[in-house]
């Protein structure tokens, strides 16, 4: 068993759901208890979908179980079929459903549709939503995009076709980045065959291999099925992702390559703004902030980049929650001179962007938490998000676009630099203080490094958090403060004092000095640097 | 003789209809996400699986930045496979959560389908970890969706807190125990309307701390406040306690009810009764009035919920003028809603159970002015044109007694008064 507090991923099935979704024609038979119907709810509020999502549930209850619930599934089937009259149908269980096996490619098979009814293996007990989406897909794909042989090839005169493979329901910003990307290729004179699973109905499944090659967004839902293609139809795929003006330039030349065209149009075009924006002497002061970036692989990768390459800070921690893609961002890590964080452990995180001090801290709905809780800025770059990173507006990830999205975003949650400064000379300023947070938040209190210093007067409009009990990353005996060393370090500006008090602590345990007093903090600036 | 009895044409006067299919409702475990907020000091841990995690967290919606006290215990497949203990794991689990929370001081076992299929027997395993983690006290219910429709989850935790309540003297004079959890500002007003009518003994299932949780015995005479508290009042009359038959204190009518009901079993004069309510009853009307425009004569269609539904479309019909479509219910317990039933118009359809798509096309034939129904559905009626109240707000909400039924109105009336204002 695991103690889990929050789930960076719900079950295989929401995966297979959020394939179902995204797709017009397939219905989904899921053989599940009631109550499994709360994940209609992902799709209808936090993506606000004007349309239920096409699942049907045979939602069992006890009474059930001593009757047979395999019947209650056919029927479910059945009726789904009857009423919904999709081209395609997809099978399977939920994780209590697992527990009864029924069998239900078994059962649906036995009925005999008109249409392909396809079964879906997700072990709920093993694998994650991620998974069941890429598995999902995979199946769809192979069971509907017909029988392995050599592409037609390309008609003389006729532009580079290809597909979009991973936008799905419930994908974060997958609605913009899709408009982003589908615009950058047209620029470069590329066509669109088939957008997939976002918007493709289990025909369009038919018309992939009639591409010359396949754009992959995002590679935790859609390589599996891309390798599929690649092995089947000698399709080539991308394995750059647009994130950030270098990912999309690079991304350009990869598509260019594989269409056979120049990139130079495009990238000697407008571009995006944030190059211009992070060299505009304004952003200096951004130069080696200390960023902790966290969220599924392809987002963590993509906004680690930018962070350091393209903004200018400092990359402190990063880590994924997907296993699956655990190597790449191992590889990024090493590249940071980090070690990467791969655990889906809501508590190890909030651990390890505790003991690494960050100011800024990018990552997903989950470190909202942790970074309120330790009064650092933070911006949600990758799913699991909650409504508001569902947003009207249009709000791009990938593509110039949505650099110039993610520049916005990343400075955002940032004290700007005047104030910055004007805190760092003058403390005792009764309006503008350590205790209040950045002034265009509307005073979102910062607490500082030690989190039951947060100030009284914070407003709370939710109860309070209540003090959480870790065991703290540097348990070891620690130096007493002498007094007028502590007042010292409270001069310190609030978003590196944690680092100065760990730094300055750890300088002292390695000399094992009894007492911290003002010289060891000022030899400990002197030994670190910034 | 095992052939099912046919449903009852007439109950009370209603038109009730049962219904078998694919059902759209939470599970138990959601109750979760009030019954941490009212009980100061436990903590739910969830043992089942992703799913129930996932669940909790996405009911859990604004709560999230707090921290919470609740999680999951997710079960996995060496768990399944039997390679590892599963009592032992849950020890570990429990361990570790009490080591990481030392507030605790009741934690809730809570069982869900996963645990309910492979019969994991949380039971035992919350005696034994009682005895080790005392002075916590570990109590276990289960939430699951296969034995429990979103609200009875709080009728399966008072239930299990029942024969861990003090006994009270048998020879004590009556006490009155409100049972279902209550918002705060509304036991503190049905506090001060019982001291008015003279009833001074009054206390609430649940409690607002786990050492705080009321005494009961023969002379505990309980009023449910909430509609789904059935397992709660079985095990409450175990213990000698007896039920006063009301109706429920949703509007002024019901809370009148409601409240008559106790000063009926507590010997209190007419006289007293009538200077303690009067004055609610007062302000209720005059809060009602307005919103009696906009509603009266509107068409409501309830889908099934929250077992509130019956006291809900009569308050609407009585107090309100609306007109009922349909009234779905996931479950109907005919003793404790009799006076409910009594009071819907004659002929009202009732629906309890569900076959949704069936549902929905009738919802759809009938075209409401208004539907009560659940989030799954709300933003796809919303775009088929059809008004929606959705309906876990009307447990996320103070909305009994006298100076809550001007509240509980306007919840109906907002999305109406909403629709009429948007141009675009």
């Amino acid at each position: 068993m695991q103690l889990t507090l929050w789930t960076y991923e719900g079950p295989p099935h929401i995966g297979a759901m959020r394939i179902a979704t995204a797709m017009t024609g397939l219905h989904y038979v899921l053989h599940a208890p009631q109550g499994d119907t709360y994940a209609d709810l992902l799709f209808t509020m936090i993506e606000r979908r004007d349309a239920r999502p096409p699942v049907t549930y045979t939602t069992f209850r006890a009474q059930d179980l001593g009757r047979d619930t395999a019947e209650l599934f056919k029927t479910s089937v059945s009726a789904a079929y009857a009423r919904f009259q999709p081209q395609a149908m997809i099978v399977g269980a939920s994780c209590t459903a697992e527990l009864i096996q029924d069998d239900p490619g078994g059962l649906a098979k036995a009925l005999n549709l008109p249409i392909p009814v396809i079964p879906l293996e997700l072990p709920a007990y093993q694998k994650k939503e991620n998974w069941g989406a890429s598995e999902t897909f995979y199946r769809l794909v192979r069971a509907l995009a017909g029988a392995p042989g050599a592409g037609a090839g390309r008609e003389p005169g006729r532009r580079p076709l290809c597909n979009i493979l991973g936008p799905t329901a419930l994908g974060f910003r997958h609605r913009d980045d899709l408009i982003e990307i589908r615009r950058l290729l047209d620029s470069l004179g590329i066509d669109v065959n088939v957008v997939a699973p976002l918007g493709a109905s289990p025909a369009d499944l038919g018309r992939l291999k009639d591409a010359d090659f396949n754009v992959v967004l995002y590679p935790e839902t859609a390589r599996s099925a891309a390798e599929y293609l690649k092995k089947s139809f000698g399709q080539p795929f991308t394995h750059v992702v647009p994130i950030g003006v270098g990912g999309t330039r690079r991304f350009v030349e990869e598509v260019a390559g594989l269409a056979g065209l120049d990139p130079a149009p495009v990238l000697d075009g407008p571009g995006s703004r944030l190059p211009w924006y992070s060299r505009s002497v304004d952003s200096t002061y951004l130069t080696g902030k200390r960023v902790f970036v966290f969220g599924d692989a392809t987002h963590a990768i993509g906004l680690a980049r930018i962070a350091a390459r393209e903004l200018g800070f400092q990359v402190v921690g990063l880590g994924t929650y997907s296993r699956e893609f655990a190597r790449e961002v191992r590889a990024e890590a090493a590249e940071l001179g980090l070690e990467a964080l791969i655990t889906d452990d809501y508590l190890d995180v909030e651990a390890a962007i505790r003991a690494a001090a960050p100011e800024l801290v990018l990552g997903t709905q989950m470190e909202r938490h942790v970074a309120k809780r330790l009064g650092i800025p933070c911006a949600v770059i990758s799913a699991p998000i909650h409504v508001q990173d569902f947003p009207a507006r249009y709000a791009p990830q990938m593509g110039f676009e949505g650099a110039n999205v993610l520049f916005d975003t990343l400075v955002h949650p940032l004290m700007m630099g005047l104030e910055e400064h004007l805190l760092g000379m003058f403390r005792e300023d009764p309006e503008f203080h350590d205790g209040v947070g950045p002034s265009h938040l509307g005073g979102t209190p910062v607490a500082a490094s030690a989190p039951q210093a947060a100030p009284a007067t914070a407003p709370a409009p939710e109860a309070a958090p209540a003090p959480i009990h870790l065991d703290h990353p540097v348990a070891v005996a620690v130096a007493p403060w002498a007094p007028e060393a502590e007042k010292e370090l409270k001069k310190i500006p609030f978003f590196v004092r944690g680092k100065a008090r760990t730094n300055t602590e750890r300088f002292a345990r390695e000399r094992q000095l009894p007492l911290i007093t003002l010289e060891t903090l000022y030899d400990a600036k002197a030994h670190y640097g910034r | 003789m095992n052939a099912p009895v046919p449903p009852p044409t007439a109950c009370g006067g209603i038109d009730l209809h049962q219904e078998h299919g694919q059902r759209a409702v939470f599970c138990g475990l959601t109750g979760i996400v009030w019954l941490h907020r009212k009980i100061q000091d436990a903590f739910f841990l969830v043992v089942g699986s992703r799913t129930c995690a996932h669940l909790i967290q996405s009911a859990a919606g604004v709560m999230i930045f707090a921290e919470p006290r609740f999680a999951t215990a997710i079960i996995d497949e060496r768990d399944l496979a039997g390679i590892a203990d599963a009592n032992e794991e849950l020890d570990r689990v429990v361990t570790r959560l009490i080591e990481r929370r030392p507030d605790i001081k009741l934690l809730f076992l809570v069982g869900s389908c996963p645990s309910e299929v492979i019969k994991l027997d949380l039971s035992r395993a919350a005696q034994r970890l009682s005895g080790r983690l005392n002075p916590v006290r570990v109590l276990n219910y289960s939430g699951s969706g296969i034995e429990t429709t979103f609200t009875q989850g709080e009728d399966a935790c008072l239930a299990a807190l029942v024969p861990d309540l003090p006994r009270a003297i048998d020879t004590a004079a009556p006490s009155l125990l409100v049972v279902g959890a209550l918002a705060d500002v509304v036991e503190d007003q049905f506090l001060r309307i019982f001291a008015a009518m003279g009833i001074a003994d009054v206390r609430f299932l649940p409690a607002r701390r786990a050492g705080a949780m009321p005494a009961v015995g023969r002379g505990t005479r309980y009023l449910l406040a909430q509609p789904f508290l059935a397992d709660t009042a079985r095990a409450l009359e175990e213990r000698g306690a007896r039920r006063l038959a009301a109706p429920f204190p949703l509007g002024a009518e019901g809370t009148t009810g409601w409240l008559r009901a106790a000063a009926e079993a507590f010997g209190v004069s007419d006289e007293a009764f009538e200077a303690a309510t009067a004055p609610g009853r007062a302000r209720a009307e005059t809060a009602l009035a307005p919103l009696r425009e906009e509603l009266g004569g509107k068409r409501v269609f309830f889908f099934p919920d929250s077992q509130l539904e019956v006291p809900l479309a009569r308050f609407l019909a009585r107090e309100l003028g609306a007109a009922l479509v349909e009234v779905g219910t996931p479950y109907l317990h005919r003793g404790h809603l009799a006076a409910e039933i009594e009071w819907l118009p004659a002929g009202t359809r009732v629906t309890e159970g569900q076959s949704l798509d069936d549902q929905m096309d009738r919802c759809r034939a009938a075209r409401p002015d208004l539907t009560v129904c659940g989030l799954g559905l709300a933003n796809p009626l919303e775009a088929e044109g059809l008004s929606t109240k959705w309906s876990i707000e009307l447990l996320f909400t103070p909305v009994q007694g006298y100076e809550q039924a001007g509240d509980l109105a306007e919840l109906f009336a907002r999305p109406l008064r909403r629709r009429a204002l948007l141009e675009v």
